[in-house]
């Protein structure tokens, strides 16, 4: 097997895909079979499964998937999975930045596990983490019942929703942030505060601007990474209709109602608008890649 | 002579044969949530039970979960043997879309294909602190009610009938009447969970609300598990007879080579061990006989049945439908 | 947490100028806040599933890891994740060698389509599958006639999670291998080394800490996978039920002591999987430094 692939490699021409005229001559090997294989793989498991999803939505006639995507109750889903995800990217670019600022710049007991600590997100299974915020998130858990006391509802509510995905989506901006803060030049700093600045400006009119890309980058990941999710947001949303009922949810009930062309109808708005979002991110990298590169 | 040695011979070898070649079969029994127990219990009895009568060993799976999602999962292909779900409006698909067994399988085995029974009650704090006596105290200003989503869960749409019935007994057959009545209950709901027991871990575990609509034996084993000092059940004036059905489903134990030993399993629920492990784990049986010596357990009260909403073909698009009262109920 | 604050005035930021360092107090309230959040959203969690899971003491916990049914879970958790992390390596490394060092027109959209699985929604990943190999679904009649199971059995459950853990290790490969740029391998073919002789003395060294990365990460999500696996699982006891489900169902049998028991093995998966993966960054970083140094002196 490997000896095939060895040849295939060896014996692929040095200008791969020179005639076809979308890709820059190298004189690396690999290219056609190294796409070729990627493409397929990743047409069977991810895109055909979605071109079905799409096909399905197209089962209903266009205003029959205007109605259902533009139903009241999937538009008040949609206020609040986009909503509460945005508001948790926004938490987490705010926290993520000042964790970002902590890790690099100071040193402090326990910083190494806490640097650890910051990706748990990533590996711990969202029910999990769902069953455990909303313990401590109503108004008899360790963390609720302080708020409750200022009669502020969390758990079962939009801030219930809005805690969770702030849990998803926690690492993004620390860890888009962190590489970037630890590579900036501490001479731009110290030539800013030589002209006078005071530390606030220098931070301000110095390192905020370097630091927006990777800031920028890392609330479009965390926002992306919220609007999906579902494992932990059931258990601490109160699912009522109209108020805490996320779209993946909605998708669910249609589902289970055997409305499989509305559930698709759904799952395709969501899916282009991740599409989108992602697409804005990848530019994003892209641009201030060069801007730093070049 | 030699001829009925030689057919005694053979028959003592395939008797033989039968005992020593003893099958393993196994089943399949996709069921709603609250059933977790009864179906622990008895899935033994009728293990015990098939091995003495046939010599077979039965092992029956389990999968659990709300009862509209089960369905859909048989639909899309999981392999269920037999199912048992929380109401007969989750078995019509099983017919209708998925084809998997005939549109005449209520009448396939006694009683509606219900062999126990159950009614909604509530769950109350211990000492009842908001005297919640009906179902109109639960639509008073200030009193939180736990309820799963109707549109997930099925013993949420018996909930919601039963609260409808009690409308309707109280100002007469006034729809409008009944709607407003189910609007102001729902105002109520802080937490809409996707299953009845998602909605008893809300309720007891996580200590919202200060009444929990649920089905008799959920509330019995919640009291049970969770403790007698922490909540108490409180039967209403009036509620709703909650008919859980089986069936077999047809095509797949064809399938599979087990229609026999599929049918055997449901009929067991209906014999006096069956019947007692029901009324055991709080499942009203239909034995009459049995029914007498669990009458203690079961507080007599006033039940409606689905067939006064027109069956669950008429009242599950009416009610629970997309645009139904009930979508129209949280706009 | 008063210790973390305490041990603050180090060498470093105490000498440093007035307007390239902050005030003590800044530093304070900056710290204080960050571990403020830090607690609230990521320790208290944690602490609440661990000290639930040993609510009933040790050995309800022992007895509850251990039950057949944990342990059918456990077996099927780690083949699901044995089967996606593999595939995705393979896809992972194949789609970074022709995204990192070709240029083609479509780069950024081949990239967002290879992110999209990381933002769908599980439900969605699970829907799509169910839309395809249900008995409703495209291929549903025919995977029917040849008795073929996909949803509701072992291949379902494998797919979701490939889908899920899809773009981890690729996400991790590009960056890099863009950033390493292409002289070292062009170098070594025009010297004349075969293609696969190049992988493997040049590129794959180069990368292998990024790929173990990935393959942790990876690894770890396959393993917590909820929303998608619970869509095509069926949840059959001791058949087709992963960790997560069974945490579930220990949860809604009332076993809560159970579920956090079971959910507390995957929290210490979480836990080992970071150790690694900050083990492999400190063995980078070292390897790098050397370098650096032997470059140096020379």
């Amino acid at each position: 097997m490997s000896e095939i692939t060895a040849t295939a490699l060896a014996s692929a021409p040095p200008y791969p895909s020179a005639k076809k005229g979308w890709v820059k001559k190298s004189v690396l090997p690999g290219f056609g079979l190294s796409l070729g294989l990627a493409a397929l793989y990743a047409s069977l498991i991810v895109f055909i499964p979605l071109a079905g999803l799409v096909l399905k939505a197209l089962e209903l006639s266009l205003p029959e998937l205007w109605a259902v995507i533009s139903n009241p109750r999937a538009l008040a889903s949609y206020r609040l999975t986009f909503g509460a995800a945005f508001t948790a990217a926004g938490i987490n670019l705010f926290f993520g930045l000042i964790v970002a600022w902590v890790l690099v710049r100071y040193d402090f007991f326990g910083k190494r596990v806490i640097d650890a600590l910051v990706d748990l997100p990533f590996a711990l299974p969202t029910a999990v983490a769902g069953i455990a915020l909303t313990a401590l998130y109503t108004t008899k858990g360790w963390v609720g019942q302080w708020f409750w006391l200022a009669d502020i509802k969390i758990a079962y509510t939009w801030l219930g929703v809005t805690v969770a995905l702030t849990f998803i989506g926690l690492p993004f901006v620390v860890r888009t942030v962190q590489p970037v803060l630890a590579d900036l030049e501490s001479e731009v700093e110290e030539a800013a505060a030589s002209l006078g600045a005071s530390r606030w400006q220098t931070f301000s009119r110095v390192l905020l601007p370097a630091l927006l890309p990777s800031l920028l980058t890392g609330f479009a990941l965390a926002f992306a990474r919220a609007i999906g999710e579902y494992g932990s947001v059931v258990f601490i949303s109160g699912n009522m209709p109209y108020k805490t009922e996320i779209t993946p949810l909605l998708i669910m009930t249609k589902l289970e109602q055997f409305d499989y062309a509305g559930a698709a109808a759904l799952g395709t708005v969501m899916l282009v608008f991740s599409f989108v979002l992602l697409l804005l991110i990848n530019l994003l990298q892209h641009w201030s890649h060069k801007r730093t590169g070049g | 002579m030699k001829f009925i040695a030689r057919s005694i011979t053979v028959i003592a070898a395939s008797l033989l044969a039968g005992s020593v070649l003893a099958k393993d079969i196994n089943l399949l029994n996709v069921s709603y949530d609250p059933t977790r127990e009864l179906y622990r219990e008895f899935n033994a009895a009728f293990a015990k039970h098939w091995k003495e009568k046939t010599g077979d060993n039965v092992h029956v799976d389990q999968s659990h979960g709300g009862s509209g999602a089960q369905s859909r999962a048989v639909i899309d292909g999981l392999k269920a043997d037999v199912v048992t779900l929380a109401l007969a409006g989750d078995i019509d698909p099983i017919a209708s879309i998925g084809n998997l067994l005939p549109k005449d399988w209520v009448t396939k085995l006694p009683n509606n294909s219900a062999p126990y029974t159950s009614t909604i009650v509530f769950l109350v704090r211990k000492g009842n602190p908001k005297n919640i006596k009906d179902w109109d105290d639960l639509v008073k200003k200030g009193v939180e009610v736990i309820t799963p989503n109707p549109k997930t869960s099925g013993g949420a749409r018996w909930n919601y009938l039963a609260a409808w019935a009690f409308a309707e007994k109280k100002q007469g057959k006034d729809k409008a009447g009944a709607q407003a009545f189910l609007r102001d209950l729902f105002k109520n709901v802080p937490v809409l969970d996707t299953g009845a027991r998602g909605s008893t871990t809300t309720f007891v575990q996580r200590g919202i609300g200060d009444v929990l609509i649920t089905w008799e034996n959920e509330a019995f084993l919640a009291v049970n598990e969770l403790g007698a000092d922490e909540v108490e059940i409180v039967v209403p004036s009036i509620s709703i007879l909650a008919e859980p059905s089986v069936a077999v489903v047809d095509e797949n134990a064809k399938a599979n080579g087990t229609s026999e030993v599929a049918k055997a399993y449901l009929q067991y629920l209906y014999t006096k061990e069956g019947q007692n492990i029901a009324a055991k784990n709080y499942y009203r049986p239909r034995d009459p006989q049995v029914a007498e010596a669990y009458a203690k357990t079961f507080p007599k009260l006033t039940l409606v049945t689905i067939d006064d909403f027109g069956g669950w073909v008429k009242a599950q698009p009416e009610h629970f439908g997309d645009g139904g009262i009930f979508d129209q109920i949280y706009q | 947490m008063a210790g973390a604050i305490s041990s603050l005035g180090n060498r470093k930021t105490g000498t440093a100028h007035a307007a390239t360092s902050e005030a003590a107090w800044v530093r304070i309230v900056l710290i204080t806040t960050a571990l403020t959040f830090l607690a609230l959203f990521l320790f208290l969690p944690l602490v609440v599933v661990f000290k639930e899971a040993f609510a009933k003491g040790i050995d309800v916990y022992l007895a509850s890891v251990s039950e057949p049914a944990a342990a059918h879970a456990i077996k099927l958790t780690l083949i699901a994740a044995a089967i996606a992390v593999p595939c995705n390596v393979i896809f992972g490394l194949a789609a970074a060698w022709a995204i990192a060092k070709f240029d083609f027109r479509g780069k950024q959209f081949v990239i967002t389509l290879i992110d999209l699985p990381f933002a769908v929604s599980p439900v969605i990943a699970g829907l799509i599958y169910m839309l395809l190999f249900g008995r409703q679904g495209f291929f549903g009649p025919w995977l029917g006639d040849h008795d073929i199971q996909i949803m509701f059995a072992v291949p379902g459950i494998v797919l979701a999670t490939v889908f899920i853990t899809f773009p981890f290790v690729a996400r991790e490969l590009i960056p890099l291998m863009q950033e390493q740029g292409k002289e070292q391998e062009e170098a070594a073919i025009t010297l004349g080394a075969s293609g696969w002789k190049m992988f493997w003395r040049v590129t794959l060294p180069s990368v292998k800490w990024a790929l173990l990365y990935g393959m942790i990460l990876c690894n770890a999500r396959a393993m917590g996978e909820f929303g998608a696996v619970s869509v095509v699982s069926g949840k059959i006891r001791e058949q087709t039920n992963t960790l997560p489900l069974h945490i579930e169902i220990l949860y809604n049998e009332y076993q809560f002591a159970a579920a956090f028991a079971v959910a507390s093995l995957l929290a210490l998966l979480a836990l080992v999987t970071l150790v690694l993966k900050s083990l492999l960054e400190w063995k980078a970083a070292r390897e790098h430094e050397l370098a650096v140094r032997a470059a140096n002196a020379q």
